[in-house]
């Protein structure tokens, strides 16, 4: 990851993925505020039709990379210690990655019902 | 390289124009979202999974402190989109100037506030 997440390349992922994620925020947000879902059948329902959990899965996938690029930089700002600095990403990346799994499961699972 | 050179460093003393505060805060902002990551995948997981995991979810969300946490995130979220607009407007070349980007960055830090007061009044 930090090999094909570097520079250019990182920089171009971060503002493509901001684009999508601000989009689907921003629907997300206004759909769970205006019309929060009464219950688990309408809810589950909302979340299974094909183009809201592909929605969701695209946008799981960008935000870890969003996330992991951003708190990337922060830490090479601000965590000089080598030692400090790889533990922590390797942390973050591990966390990342086992809530994106995680995310991953409960929309598939809804999907396969 | 090793020169005594004058350190000035009192936070409280320092007065940072509105671009710094807005860049500051899009940095802090992402940082909160990023720590809250587990928590919105745990949610959601839990959210789906059954009715009873739907209505633990709903517990969960309506109990204050979690209010509390939401509000903070939603800030957040606006600041952070607020602020990356203004950073894609830059990228292109837009409100460069010294005056244009001082008054964005205040429309981005107002902006964030203003819309979050206004998602609680409603």
């Amino acid at each position: 990851m930090s090999r094909s997440a570097s520079g250019l390349k990182a920089w171009l992922l971060q503002r493509v993925s901001a684009v999508y994620l601000a989009l689907f925020c921003t629907w997300l947000g206004l759909h769970l505020f205006l019309a929060p879902p009464a219950d688990h059948a309408q809810w589950a329902a909302w979340v299974a039709r094909p183009w809201v959990s592909l929605s969701f899965m695209v946008a799981i996938v960008l935000l870890l990379a969003h996330a992991w690029v951003g708190i990337r930089d922060v830490l090479m700002d601000y965590v000089k210690p080598l030692g400090f600095r790889v533990g922590a990403m390797a942390a973050f990346g591990l966390v990342l990655l086992a809530s994106g799994l995680w995310a991953m499961q409960a929309l598939l699972a809804v999907g396969m019902r | 390289m090793k020169a005594k050179r004058p350190v000035f460093l009192e936070l409280w003393r320092i007065k940072l124009p509105a671009m710094g505060l807005a860049s500051i805060l899009h940095r802090v902002s992402g940082v909160l979202m990023v720590l809250a990551i587990p928590l919105g995948a745990h949610l959601l997981h839990q959210s789906l999974a059954s009715p009873q995991g739907f209505a633990a979810t709903a517990a969960t969300l309506s109990a204050w402190p979690m209010r509390l946490l939401l509000l903070g995130l939603t800030w957040a979220l606006l600041h952070h989109i607020f602020a990356g607009i203004r950073y894609l407007a830059l990228d292109f070349n837009l409100g460069l100037e010294r005056e244009a980007a001082r008054r964005s960055a205040q429309v981005v830090i107002g902006g964030a506030v203003a819309v979050l007061v206004l998602g609680v009044l409603l």
